[in-house]
């Protein structure tokens, strides 16, 4: 029997031998054919994490920590390992319900798994910080304390130059596609946060880890050879005075305007003040999202960099300028004569520019009295003068004149947002007017920074350093140097002297006489400074919103002493109504003694108080303001009444919705809230809070309103 | 004939000793890679047992004495005691009913001490011999249907039995003994209609069931066409191609349905169908859930061990990642992994060649026992011979082509690389058992 089926064996042996071949095809498949599966086993268990380096700190020029990093602690939950807890005592720690806790393990398991940490509480409060560190043992498996890194100012101050950091958007991401960013990544959105980014954010580590089949990490890959180490971001340290910017700051509050200091010799900016500016601790920790959309509203629109990115008509201090190109181009000289019999009038009729103080001005004099009439006669000569063939060439040459004094275009501030400021060329006009249908009547009161001529603030601090200097300027930055070196060059353009045409020494001492008199006996004299020789100028401009003509701007520009200047400075105050000299000059003359005294002379203490305590909020923004409140205040009032009637459903256990009706029946009736009115669930509406259940009284109403400002 | 071996060492068969041992090896090799962390204590856990790849080698040295043993037993005990041992074998897988312990879905395993027994996988031996013995009985005639039914009884009694404890995969292992029958002169015809059906099945579950009738009736019109002239003559053709066609048709239609949904549990259909890529459609039916949740299970269920044991061992490449490199293995990602895939580690680390090395292995092992069996004189040793390799061939072939996504995911281990003392205690006895008989080959005659 066995013999006649031997032949079976080799059956039996090819059966084995083809179910083997076929297996290993299907390996060879797998393991050298296709590459899919070694590239998923790789997603599978290799992590690159990013390590995120501390950011970069910034010190003003006594080398104190202006922007510094300090940590803040998360409170961490792993669902799957938080059973068992003492959930009564836990709560108890944390200030919340059990109700409260069951909420936020469930949306912890939502968002990020069971087996996943996730943010239990986010930014925890020093007190329950230290509570839960005492008792952490308690709650070891399922709960830890994270620590994160996030900025903070200890000067609480210069909110508007730092800017903030916050997450990347795509369209962030589409323009920096070559630097490494990834969608959740932090980077510098406004201020030396955005400009000095790339040195700010260090260099990003790499860590390659391992994890199992539930993400866990389970330790590093390779012993980490694939690993990068993390870079800190370089230190900032600029020009800034700390001191100064606060106490700038403090003279601004409840004004709108702008400080811009700087220092003349270097194009340090000492300070930028920009009003109202904002508390920039609000912009980082868990609630920066509602700050922001809160400041973001804001009528008075403090996310605004005033300094550089508002421009205005600069008035009277223009007329500094005028006096350089009409000395210049020789058309006047410092004796020339002008004399103003109560305005202008030489462009006939028509509305003459009127002048304050009448009466017979030389160069000095006219700027120390802010001579309107005087200005116009230099501007005329300028651009009238026979030199040129048109009226196109002579403005083409002033053009040259106010770019070299950088004017009408961009400095190049490494603070962002900058603005353009405004400078009419031959080109504005032609547009305007039409070639030939124009001349220096036609813009006459640019000659006194009014009409088709704006600047910025930062360009009118510029100016003033530059005539201070008589005749360069440093392009001003707030960085000074970058710790490590500057490796991405962004220092540069500030390291070269600008010295765009060259004048000749006398014409300057000509206009810093013409300043110092402002001081001493023109429209700033009552703001002097004993003991420091100030050359300023006040401005008043003449502003239009929408047609409507607004209060002044109250502005002035100085630098100081005059022989060494340490200092170039200039202030505007919107809509003050009332001249230069009335705010403006003694804020600039204010922070002039802060400066190079250190202090404020006893006697001008009270001028700080007086200054600082004035709010010249514009009465449009107050209206706006109020009408922003009311509508918020509304929808608050709406939403209570919902938790309310929520309540009130709830304690009934019934399952329909409010509806609108409803909620306007529980409103009108709380609107009354003298009379009391037969209630139809009255063992219900006990249970609503009482404080909530009426509506503040007026004056509870205005403290709210005060505390939400 | 009566002679005594001086030594128990003459007459055995090393080169089967010695893949033997490489096998266990390897296996332990293996199991070391998957279970060891960084920074254990090597030594000091190897020594308390702690460890599953200490546990492992505690086996392995029970498995030797067992051998020992073995080898010093004469070789007639194992056949005059077949039937007995039959007995006992049945006997303990029954004990399984009241006496069973819940461990992971299972009520095969019965609990001593601190060790789990699972009397599906020690029986296989007794069938072995026991259906040896059958048909090596000089009054068995092979040729006749009654004694082919008695054999298939005996192989396929104890596979009733484990069915009935929820171990499918077991208990197709005794399906193997077809070769055995095979060999022993079973008619090809069975063999062949054997695949028929199978290949019929498999048919039915990835073509659309009315497609597949039409196909099966065009076949059956093809072979009307051909033997027309036959027909003519002989009319019973037609009614017997008629039959076959509603048979086919009855099994594709009914048959296949009705053990999806009744005979087989329900995570086992889905396992048959993840094989093929298709989505079970008696799933929904049954449970009633939404397609998500399906899909969900899925990710999760038998797709899941299978899709990350291909990942696994498709990373390996073509020489592996090295032992202690394997991240798919090392880390979790595959389930089993100690046990049933253990398969996925060796592709992993050691990449195609070290799978080619590890095939290799087990198929020069079933030549071997081929070779064995067939120079057997005595027709017990013959029979016992090819159970072996059959059993072998089955456990090898299947959990191999699990792990590389070619066969349903059977929980069966890999004979001797797997971890689990009772697979490797058993696949050592049967082995140590046909050296044995291998040994005395000269003496015994039968």
């Amino acid at each position: 029997m066995s013999v006649f089926n031997q032949s079976r064996s080799r059956v039996i042996r090819l059966i084995f031998l083809v179910t083997f071949l076929v297996i290993i095809g299907q390996l060879f498949y797998l393991q050298i054919f296709s590459r899919k599966y070694r590239m998923e086993a790789e997603d599978n268990a290799i992590l690159r994490k990013t390590v995120y380096p501390p950011r970069g700190l910034v010190f003003d020029r006594d080398n104190k920590a202006i922007l510094n990093n300090t940590l803040t602690y998360d409170l961490m939950v792993t669902p799957s390992q938080a059973k068992g807890i003492d959930t009564a005592f836990f709560c108890r720690l944390m200030e919340i319900d059990t109700a409260e806790y069951h909420k936020r393990i469930v949306t912890a398991i939502i968002k990020n798994k069971s087996f996943r940490p996730s943010i239990f509480e986010a930014s925890l409060s020093p007190q329950k910080y230290a509570r839960l560190l005492e008792n952490m043992w308690r709650f070891q498996n399922g709960f830890f304390i994270q620590e994160r890194p996030i900025r903070s100012y200890p000067y609480n101050a210069g909110a508007n130059i730092f800017g903030y950091i916050g997450e990347v958007d795509s369209n962030y991401l589409k323009k920096h596609s070559e630097e490494g960013y990834q969608s959740g990544d932090y980077a510098g959105m406004t201020g030396l946060e955005s400009s000095y980014e790339k040195a700010l954010m260090g260099e990003r580590g790499v860590q390659v880890l391992i994890k199992d089949q539930l993400n866990r990490i389970q330790g590093s890959y390779e012993n980490g050879a694939l690993d990068k180490e993390a870079v800190a971001g370089s230190n900032l340290y600029t020009s800034l005075d700390i001191d100064l910017q606060q106490f700038g700051e403090m003279l601004m509050q409840n004004k709108v305007g702008s400080i811009v200091a700087i220092d003349p010799k270097t194009g340090g900016i000492i300070s930028m003040v920009s009003s109202p500016t904002y508390n920039p601790g609000l912009l980082t920790g868990s609630e920066r999202r509602k700050h922001f959309s809160e400041l973001y509203t804001d009528p008075r629109l403090p996310l605004l960099n005033r300094a550089v990115n508002a421009s205005y008509a600069p008035g009277s201090t223009f007329k500094t300028l005028q006096a350089l190109v009409g000395l210049a181009e020789g058309v006047i000289n410092t004796q020339t004569n002008f004399s103003c019999g109560g305005a202008f009038y030489g462009c006939g009729g028509g509305k003459p520019m009127g002048c304050l103080d009448p009466g017979t001005y030389h160069l000095s004099t006219g700027i120390t009295h802010s001579c309107n009439t005087y200005f116009a006669n230099v501007m005329m000569r300028v651009i009238n003068n026979p030199k040129y063939p048109n009226v196109d060439s002579s403005l083409r040459n002033w053009n040259k004149y106010m770019a070299a004094f950088g004017l009408g275009h961009r400095l190049g501030v490494d603070v962002p947002t900058e603005q353009k400021g405004m400078i009419p060329t031959p080109e504005f006009f032609n547009k305007q007017y039409g070639a030939g249908h124009w001349g220096f009547c036609t813009f006459r009161s640019v000659s006194i920074g009014q009409g088709e001529v704006t600047a910025t603030p930062i360009q009118v601090a510029n100016e003033m350093a530059y005539i201070a200097n008589k005749g360069w300027y440093y392009i001003p930055h707030v960085v000074d140097s970058i710790g490590g070196g500057d490796k991405f060059g962004l220092l540069d353009k500030y390291k070269q002297r600008v010295v765009p045409i060259e004048l000749a020494d006398s014409i300057f001492e000509a206009v810093h006489d013409g300043m110092q008199g402002v001081m001493e006996t023109g429209t700033g004299r009552g703001s002097k400074v004993e003991g420091i020789t100030i050359c300023g100028k006040t401005g008043t401009v003449e502003n239009y919103y929408r047609g409507v003509k607004q209060p002044n701007h109250s502005f002035f520009a100085a630098f100081a002493p005059r022989d060494n200047p340490k200092i170039a400075i200039m202030c505007v105050v919107e809509n003050s109504g009332r001249f230069g000299g009335t705010y403006a000059a003694p804020i600039v003359t204010l922070m002039i003694e802060k400066y190079l005294n250190d202090t404020i002379s006893a006697k001008r203490k009270a001028l700080v108080e007086r200054m600082s305590n004035t709010n010249l909020i514009p009465k449009m923004m107050l209206d706006k303001m109020r009408v922003k409140d009311s509508i918020a205040r509304a929808k608050a009032e709406e939403a209570g009444l919902r938790g309310e009637l929520k309540n009130i459903k709830d304690t009934l256990q019934s399952d329909d919705n409010p509806s609108e009706s409803e909620v306007k029946d529980v409103k009108k009736k709380d609107n009354k809230p003298g009379k009391d009115t037969p209630n139809p669930r009255p063992v219900q509406t006990d249970m609503i809070a009482p404080d909530k259940q009426k509506n503040p009284a007026p004056a509870d109403r205005d403290t709210a309103r005060r505390q939400e400002n | 004939m009566n002679q005594r071996n001086p030594t128990i060492s003459k007459g055995i068969d090393w080169s089967l000793v010695w893949i033997y041992l490489l096998l266990v090896a390897i296996g332990l090799t293996a199991i070391f890679a998957v279970t060891y962390k960084e920074g254990d204590p090597i030594l000091q856990s190897f020594l308390k047992f702690k460890t599953d790849y200490s546990k492992q080698f505690f086996f392995f040295c029970i498995g030797s004495v067992l051998a020992l043993f073995i080898l010093l037993t004469d070789s007639k005990f194992f056949s005059a005691t077949a039937n007995l041992g039959y007995a006992v074998g049945i006997f303990a897988l029954l004990l399984v009913f009241p006496f069973h312990s819940d461990i992971k879905g299972t009520k095969s395993i019965i609990k001593l001490g601190a060790f789990n027994f699972q009397p599906a996988e020690f029986c296989k031996i007794f069938v072995a011999l026991a259906l040896a013995k059958y048909l090596s009985r000089p009054d068995t005639d092979f040729t006749r249907t009654k004694s082919q039914f008695m054999a298939t009884a005996i192989a396929l009694f104890p596979a009733a039995v484990t069915i009935l404890q929820s171990e499918t995969g077991l208990a197709l292992v005794y399906f193997s003994f077809f070769i055995v029958m095979f060999r022993e002169g079973l008619p090809s015809i069975i063999l062949l209609i054997g695949f028929a059906v199978a290949a019929l099945m498999v048919a039915s579950i990835v073509i659309e069931p009315n497609i597949l009738a039409a196909i099966l009736m065009a076949i059956a019109g093809i072979f009307i066409y051909i033997f027309r002239r036959q027909i003519r003559r002989r009319r019973n053709i037609l009614y017997s191609i008629l039959f076959l066609l509603i048979v086919c048709v009855g099994i594709q239609r009914f048959a296949v349905p009705y053990t999806f949904q009744h005979i087989l549990q329900n995570h086992q259909v889905e396992r048959i169908y993840d094989l093929f890529g298709k989505d079970n459609p008696y799933e929904e039916k049954a449970a009633g859930e939404s397609r998500e949740d399906t899909k969900k299970k899925k990710e999760s269920g038998s797709s899941y061990n299978v899709r990350q044991s291909k990942i696994a061992i498709g990373s390996g490449g073509v020489f592996g990642k090295g032992l202690l490199k394997a991240t798919q293995t090392r880390y979790d990602f595959v389930p089993e992994q100690r046990t049933d895939f253990i398969f996925c580690t060796v592709g992993e680390g050691f990449g195609f060649t070290g799978s080619m090395v590890l095939l290799g292995l087990y198929l020069l092992l079933l030549f071997r026992i081929v070779t064995v069996a067939e120079r057997q004189r005595s027709t017990f040793s013959r029979c016992y011979a090819y159970g072996v390799a059959a059993v072998f061939f089955f456990h090898i072939a299947i959990n191999v082509a699990m792990t590389v996504g070619l066969a349903p995911v059977i929980g069966i281990p890999l004979p001797f690389v797997s971890y689990g003392g009772t697979s490797l205690l058993t696949f050592t006895i049967m082995l140590f058992i046909l050296i044995k008989l291998d040994a005395d080959r000269q003496m015994v005659l039968r």
